[in-house]
């Protein structure tokens, strides 16, 4: 349960080696969280996160193994306070433009995979009547860009799910946070230069816990890019597909 | 349909279907068609964190369930759950009659006085609420109705118990015999924490209601300073002018109170005022109202901390752990905590409830605007001096515990926890306190 002070006991963490995710579920640890779930591709040796974890195997393209790794999770640690759907993968417009069936992939990924695995816990949270869905999407997704437009395109679709599910879930007790960092440099990022108003997963990870306690339903990483994007969408298309990036 | 729900705190609240039963018969209907998630009992709602919650679950108003008798050749009131005590102070003072254990406020339930086992300012000589109750009628997972008295451990589980073995749906007690409806009372000013503190380990043997409000705000010398009141039933001669016990319609705090209005500042002024208000020393005749319920002058009071409302903090730590209540006040005197009410108090013998919170020692208890920067982590640093010292935190206030330090503070949990399970395996009377708490 959420306490008075917005700290939270359960978390399952659905990518498990996301760094953003992991960074987070250390910080709501820090905040007294005893019980982890994480849901990771292939299974691993629980890391010592200082309280309870469990490793459950989740492949986020197994859209009908999701319903089993939700029924795991709850049976694991009972109530799921908080959700984290944070898996996902980059990749670069080149390598797409070459191979369209790894776009559709990643786009199977990034966005369908998320729409399930958002349902379920939707349905989880609700029977509950409380609980906290964060959705890691980007701004990569608040207007898509030519550089990156399927990866953009999946964050779009991600967003807008996000969005109506956390209106569908309003009344129930359960929420949905939506995170929009801008460039994070870590492990996916590796080797691309950073764009401005970076950040780092930590500090995503802080924006996200803040939020969380403050029981916001979305938050843009670092914040100025809220009002960076609002501008940004009404700029005209021949100078938006100008940018160089 | 579901009602968001929270405690009096105004903290973290949950939906869940709530339904009000008029008779037993319709309460144990209740209990059987209790839905995956569970029922647990409410009453006045006056528990400041999530006891009386149930996400996604049924909750059980029990405040339809209102009926109640008076045996007065054995003092004793039999009274369904629901009863508050207001009403049976209403009735029973002018009877020449006193309720045995009033906490600080009258509008709580007869029921929750016993989930709670309830403390006032007499602990420190008649105990807790359920020291004084003979019987207990529980509606269980079962859908029994079990009868139980002093011994019976399910009756150690139920006191105290915060409503999860079953619905309280009446109890039998005790009550105190009164000649007048007045208090005469002793009030007297203290110049700092010790003074304070001896005064009250002093004198506590010579009255049968004893308390002391702390200016939290006050530093360096003047910490711990307060207003140390010390009160007993007062006999008919020394009364002159007698009022009858009719507390009049409260003052009603404002519907919607932005955020911030009860903070650092205004509380400050607040405590400063409330202290040199009081005579250094003083004895005088009060009505009963105003001696043991000064908070429930202003209806919705508890609103006044605004849309993020606040928590309590109540702990006791042992006779011989006062160093560990020092640091803890001189932490919260450094860190300018902007508590409006504070106050001190030595407890008596406990009750016998197994997860009942009074033990002999010291007790604080302060309220805390939530939204207040760093306050989680210097409550959790509270907790682990107050375990270390072989204390604990009081249920029926906290709102954000954790499943760890809860099995520290109480020894008897485990065995809390096979009683329960007997009576209720599959687990049926759950709130959100304790999944929080994992009870």
């Amino acid at each position: 349960m959420k306490n008075a002070l917005g700290g939270v006991d359960s978390v399952l963490l659905l990518g498990g080696r996301s760094e953003i995710g992991l960074e987070i579920v250390r910080l709501l640890v820090g905040l007294g969280a005893g019980r982890v779930v994480l849901a990771v591709r292939g299974g691993a040796d629980p890391p010592d996160l200082g309280a309870e974890v469990h490793v459950v195997p989740f492949d986020a393209l197994d859209v009908h193994g999701h319903g089993a790794v939700f029924a795991k999770a709850t049976e694991l640690v009972g109530d799921l306070d908080v959700v984290i759907s944070a898996f996902g993968v980059l990749g670069t417009q080149e390598r797409y433009d070459a191979d369209p069936a790894a776009a559709a992939e990643a786009v199977a990924v990034n966005y369908g995979a998320h729409v399930s695995v958002g349902l379920h816990a939707a349905r989880v949270l609700r029977e509950q009547g409380h609980g906290t869905l964060v959705v890691l999407s980007s701004v990569a997704g608040a207007r898509v860009r030519k550089a990156n437009f399927v990866y953009g395109s999946a964050k779009a679709g991600l967003d807008g799910f996000a969005q109506g599910l956390g209106d569908a879930l309003h009344g129930s007790g359960a929420r949905v946070l939506v995170v929009r960092p801008g460039f994070v440099i870590g492990r996916m990022t590796k080797g691309l230069a950073p764009a401005p108003m970076s950040s780092t997963p930590r500090q995503v990870a802080l924006a996200t816990v803040a939020a969380l306690r403050a029981g916001a339903s979305s938050v843009w990483v670092p914040r100025a890019l809220g009002p960076a994007f609002r501008v940004l969408r009404l700029l005209p298309r021949p100078l938006w597909r100008r940018l160089p990036r | 349909m579901s009602t968001f729900l929270t405690g009096w705190g105004c903290t973290a609240p949950t939906p869940a279907r709530l339904a009000r039963p008029r008779s037993v018969g319709h309460l144990r209907e209740l209990v059987a068609s209790a839905p995956r998630r569970g029922v647990v009992a409410r009453g006045l709602g006056r528990s400041y964190g999530d006891a009386a919650q149930n996400a996604g679950g049924l909750v059980v108003d029990c405040t339809g369930l209102d009926a109640w008798t008076f045996d007065e050749g054995g003092g004793l009131v039999t009274a369904s759950g629901g009863v508050s005590l207001h009403t049976l102070m209403t009735a029973l003072i002018p009877r020449g009659w006193f309720v045995p254990v009033s906490p600080g406020t009258r509008h709580v339930t007869v029921g929750g006085a016993v989930a709670a086992d309830v403390h006032g300012k007499n602990h420190h000589r008649d105990s807790s609420f359920g020291a004084h109750v003979r019987s207990l009628t529980l509606v269980t997972a079962g859908g029994e109705v079990l009868t139980l008295r002093p011994g019976h451990p399910l009756f150690s589980a139920t006191v105290g118990g915060m409503g999860l073995t079953g619905v309280i749906a009446e109890a039998t007690f005790g009550c105190v015999p009164i000649e007048t409806s007045m208090m005469r009372v002793d009030v007297r000013r203290t110049a700092d924490l010790d003074e304070t503190m001896a005064a009250m380990a002093d004198t506590d043997g010579r009255h049968r209601y004893t308390v002391a409000w702390i200016d939290l705000m006050a530093r360096g010398r003047r910490m711990g300073r307060g207003v140390l009141t010390r009160g007993d039933h007062a006999a008919p001669a020394e009364v002159k002018e007698a009022s009858p016990f009719a507390p009049g319609v409260p003052a009603r705090a404002p519907a919607w109170v932005p955020g911030g209005l009860l903070n650092g500042l205004s509380l400050r002024a607040f405590n400063e005022v409330w202290y040199r208000k009081a005579p250094r020393r003083r004895t005088l005749t009060q009505g009963i109202a105003p001696f043991f319920h000064p908070l429930d002058g202003v209806e919705g009071w508890n609103r006044m901390y605004g849309p993020r409302g606040f928590v309590q903090y109540q702990f006791v730590v042992p006779f011989g752990a006062e160093e560990t209540l020092r640091g803890i006040v001189a932490t919260l005197s450094e860190h300018g905590s902007p508590s409006f009410l504070t106050v001190l108090k030595r407890f008596g013998p406990g009750s016998g409830g197994l997860l009942s919170f009074p033990m002999p020692g010291w007790t604080l208890a302060l309220d805390l605007p939530a939204g207040g920067r760093g306050l989680s982590g210097l409550l959790r640093g509270f907790d682990r001096r107050v375990a270390g010292a072989g204390g604990r935190v009081y249920l029926a206030k906290d709102a954000r515990l954790g499943a760890a330090m809860m099995a520290e503070m109480y020894p008897e949990l485990e065995r809390w926890r096979r009683i329960r399970d007997e009576a209720d395996p599959a687990g049926l009377f759950r709130s959100d306190l304790a999944r929080r708490l994992r009870l």
